[in-house]
């Protein structure tokens, strides 16, 4: 088990290194949210989850749609702006899908995925399939007036959906003491008839410890909606791959408990060293080919502009294609 | 003018409308859209429908009624205060291959669901660059009349038009409003069904059988060489009225009925405008940046320079809906008012012409209590 967690806090951690490093270059045309320092949560959670779970996520969701099985080579070619962008460069960063490893789709706008896994939720039961449905959203998420309206319709229907709220303290550069008069989402969620629990400390086994047994009660049909805040802390800047304690919101000795803390170290001294070690070589070659593989790769034609604002199931199909390209 | 030949006209007008339509059957608008959800809820097990009060016992006008016995709780609910959200749910419920059918009693609540709809609902095939897609119906009524008010009355569907991703249709006949209603819910996108209070009492020729009536084609109303009106949503009947009075002082007007605003069918707009050379564009909503101006700016960019243009746009007063009865009957154009309006365009200057209201051509009003 460690070795699988290690492995994808890994691989999240040098993808979004790896961006960071490329991005002055400007050659990554994509506002980039980078999760370093989060990875823990993401991991956690789609350890428990099974790969026809579906998960939906924010503008901040590399680490997410890494760690539920995303393809790499999509998403790096997608900041690309490629043809191969996992949304045919379309999306971005902000906009990454895959929807067969269940990754149904991030958002920009706060908030919004919250009641889109809810409804998510209410067409696997109404179909009778055992699909767990998952969002991760923000601690600025829960201030929007969606995040109450979606928990109240989960606990009427009695939904499988996972509330996985990422708590790094900041909305941008406020600082949640500022927003919240209340600031115990936990209760906030208890309130509604959730049933809620708060992990402290980006602790990864012990968030995975319980989301795997809240996941395995919905399964067997014994658990409605469950809510987890997870205090985590984002290293970088908002938007961008720097360090953005000369803005002075916040200040480094408040990092300084989050960095000495870091999951992806932790968890790495759990793994034996030989283990470890190969995991990093295979997890840097696939780095490597994923980067490669995006600068290969071509960017999309202007004709793709027009392409997809409707979907179209005749135009969509291959042989439609090429019977048009004919 | 004769009068007896007035009346022959119209009658002739009224049965040459019919004529296209097939007479088996005649249902009201909210009948046909009760049959037409029907029909896709028996033929789809995807098929939803929720909303505020759609199973409660007056059942959104009966457009809903009978549907929770037959189908269950599970595929027809009413849904907590919360537009924003459930408006998120019918998104991800699409996305996991549902066909939602979302009802608003009125389209003014709409407002609380723009940025799912706005942002999520329109956007989603596009920028996924197509994995994914939102076969969602919204079903929202405008009211008028009876002291709606404000917050009651507002035909916001420009607002819709103006973003891709959307279709936007607002049938006026029973028969229209089945077949938009079945077509919508077939269809892979976002579709805003607009319907209207006044409409709901119309009475038209209506198949039994299932049919569907395809997005992007407007329907010719009445024919006419004289000048062509386009009315939208409700002021479809003000403006079929107009043509009355005007067939009565030997104006030929053609009324076009465009069904779905979003895909716009300008080619057939744009034809009669190229025979008539002047269009009257009759809305039920305001006029500034309204489906209205889109119409009139479309058939300029495609006729300019190929003959001479008169164009006008009619719509609501540029206020909030009033109450009172007498400043709510001012604030919307009615078939006098679009008759005096296109005779003046016919004649090309101002006559002060009104005609005398017929009782036959009379609005048909909402009776309150609402």
């Amino acid at each position: 088990m460690h070795e699988q967690f290690y492995k994808s806090l890994f691989r999240i951690r040098r993808v979004e290194e790896e961006i960071a490093r490329i991005y002055p270059t400007d050659k990554l045309k994509s506002p980039v949210h980078l999760s370093i320092g989060q990875e823990a949560v993401s991991v956690a959670v789609c350890e428990a989850l099974r790969p026809e779970d579906v998960c939906f996520g924010t503008y901040r969701s590399h680490a997410m749609y890494l760690a539920k099985g995303g393809d790499i080579n999509g998403m790096v070619a997608e900041m690309y702006g490629k043809q191969t962008g996992c949304t045919k460069g379309k999306g971005g960063s902000m906009h990454l899908v895959d929807t067969k490893a269940g990754v149904m789709g991030t958002s920009a706008v706060v908030g919004t995925t919250i009641a889109n896994a809810v409804g998510y939720a209410y067409a696997m039961k109404l179909q009778r399939k055992k699909v767990v449905t998952t969002v991760f959203f923000g601690d600025g998420a829960t201030e929007e007036g969606v995040f109450p309206e979606s928990l109240n319709f989960a606990v009427l229907k009695n939904l499988p959906v996972l509330f996985i709220c990422e708590n790094n303290g900041y909305a941008i550069h406020t600082s949640q003491a500022k927003r919240q008069g209340h600031p115990h989402i936990t209760e906030r969620a208890k309130a509604a008839g959730v049933q809620s629990s708060c992990v402290e400390d980006n602790d990864c086994l012990e968030l995975h410890g319980q989301v795997k047994s809240a996941v395995e009660a919905m399964r067997a049909g014994t658990s409605g909606p469950r809510f987890f805040e997870c205090k985590t802390y984002r290293w970088k800047e908002h938007v961008g791959p720097n360090e953005d304690f000369g803005l002075g919101y916040r200040t480094p000795s408040e990092a300084k408990r989050w960095i000495e803390n870091d999951q992806v170290t932790k968890i790495a001294a759990l793994v034996p060293e030989a283990t470890r070690k190969a995991i990093e070589a295979e997890v840097e070659a696939e780095v490597k080919a994923a980067f490669e593989f995006a600068e290969a790769s071509p960017f999309p034609d202007v004709s793709e502009l027009m392409t997809d604002v409707f979907h179209t199931p005749c135009a969509a199909t291959p042989s439609e294609a090429v019977r048009k390209a004919a | 003018m004769d009068t007896t030949l007035c009346v022959e006209q119209s009658q002739t007008a009224e049965a040459a409308d019919i004529v296209a339509m097939p007479k088996e059957r005649t249902l009201t608008y909210t009948e046909a859209i009760r049959e037409a959800t029907d029909m896709e809820m028996a033929r789809d097990p995807n098929v939803i429908v929720f909303g505020l009060d759609v199973d409660d016992p007056k059942a959104i006008q009966g457009t809903t009624k009978g549907l929770l016995d037959k189908y269950g709780s599970e595929r027809v609910f009413g849904t907590p205060l919360s537009e924003d959200a459930m408006t998120g749910v019918a998104i991800g419920a699409a996305l996991a291959g549902l066909r939602p059918i979302h009802v608003h009693i009125r389209m003014d609540f709409l407002m609380l669901s723009m940025n799912q709809l706005v942002n999520v609902g329109a956007k989603s095939s596009y920028m996924f660059g197509g994995a994914v897609h939102v076969p969602l119906v919204v079903r929202s009524m405008i009211g008028k009349s009876w002291g709606q008010g404000a917050q009651h009355s507002q035909g916001l569907y420009s607002y819709f038009m103006h973003v891709p991703g959307m279709k936007v249709v607002c049938p006026t006949t029973p028969y229209d409003a089945k077949g938009c209603l079945i077509e919508a819910v077939r269809d892979d996108n976002p579709v805003m069904f607009v319907e209207h209070r006044i409409l709901h009492f119309q009475k038209g020729p209506v198949p039994a059988a299932s049919y569907t009536v395809a997005p992007g084609k407007a329907r010719i109303t009445a024919e006419g060489d004289d000048i062509t009106l386009v009315g939208i949503s409700y002021m479809q009947l003000e403006c079929l009225r107009a043509q009355r009075y005007l067939a009565d002082v030997g104006i030929n007007a053609e009324v076009i009925d465009p069904i779905w605003l979003a895909p716009l069918d300008i080619d057939t707009i744009a034809a009669s405008v190229r025979k008539t050379g002047k269009l009257c564009v009759v809305d039920n909503g305001w006029t500034t940046c309204g489906a209205s101006a889109e119409i009139v700016a479309q058939v300029l960019e495609r006729l300019q320079g190929t003959r001479d243009i008169r164009v006008m746009r009619m719509g609501f007063a540029n206020t909030a809906c009033p109450t009172s009865p007498t400043l709510e009957a001012e604030f919307y154009p009615d078939a006098r008012r679009v008759a005096s309006a296109a005779y003046d365009m016919v004649h090309g200057r101002k006559k002060n012409w009104m005609p005398e209201e017929r009782v036959d051509l009379r609005q048909i009003e909402f009776k309150g209590p609402f």
